[in-house]
């Protein structure tokens, strides 16, 4: 099936969940990421067992801060 | 490591981040920025992103992720890419402090950094971060 994943169509098996795309996409840092799916935030306890769908369109969005 | 980025600026969005930097002060001001990687290495700023330091202090930041969202969604209907985030300094230099490093948690991205420690001549720099280590990537303002 097919998802959009930070802006770029690509093909992935179907019914992967959030857990698993984030294994696939090599994201860095994964307890830093906030995932949305069709501009919805998924609870992080729910990545595991957040089935995307065909179409869905997912952002994973880094915690970003700093100092100074 | 990652191979450095050519990072380019429009004097005119390096002019927006200031009079907005000024602005919040004494808060630190942060936002994010898009655009284009070239094949050559050149990171080309397109369009930077004037956000909500949510923590409202001078000594750190942090961006609201629902602020961050509206921000990619406008990134790409432009078809730009993410490009990374800035910040600025309002009493240090234009270095990455043990904070930042320790809070740069994308790799891919650059981390801008706008010093206003001499108020008269604010510095920009840009910064890959990686595996705890900051290196100053070069940057060059154009028309």
């Amino acid at each position: 099936m097919t998802l959009t994943v930070a802006g770029e169509k690509k093909e992935y098996k179907e019914g992967i969940t959030v857990s698993e795309l984030i294994d696939v996409e090599n994201v860095e840092t994964p307890e830093y990421v906030s995932v949305s799916v069709n501009e919805e935030f998924i609870q992080r306890d729910d990545f595991p067992t957040t089935a995307l769908k065909e179409g869905d369109v997912v952002e994973f969005l880094y915690f970003m801060g700093g100092g100074c | 490591m990652a191979e450095l980025k050519h990072v380019t600026i429009k004097k005119s969005d390096l002019d927006k981040i200031i009079t907005y930097a000024f602005r919040e002060l004494p808060d630190e001001a942060c936002g994010m920025i898009g655009g284009f990687d070239h094949e050559d290495g050149t990171r080309e700023i397109k369009e930077v992103y004037l956000m909500t330091n949510v923590d409202h202090t001078n000594e750190h930041f942090s961006m609201d992720p629902r602020e961050q969202l509206a921000v990619i969604k406008d990134i790409r209907s432009k078809g730009y890419q993410l490009l990374g985030n800035w910040h600025s300094h309002p009493e240090s230099p234009s270095r990455s402090s043990q904070e930042d490093i320790r809070l740069a948690f994308d790799s891919k991205v650059s981390y801008l950094i706008l010093s206003l420690m001499d108020r008269e001549h604010p510095v920009l720099n840009s910064f890959h971060c990686e595996g705890g280590i900051s290196t100053k990537e070069s940057l060059t303002i154009v028309d």
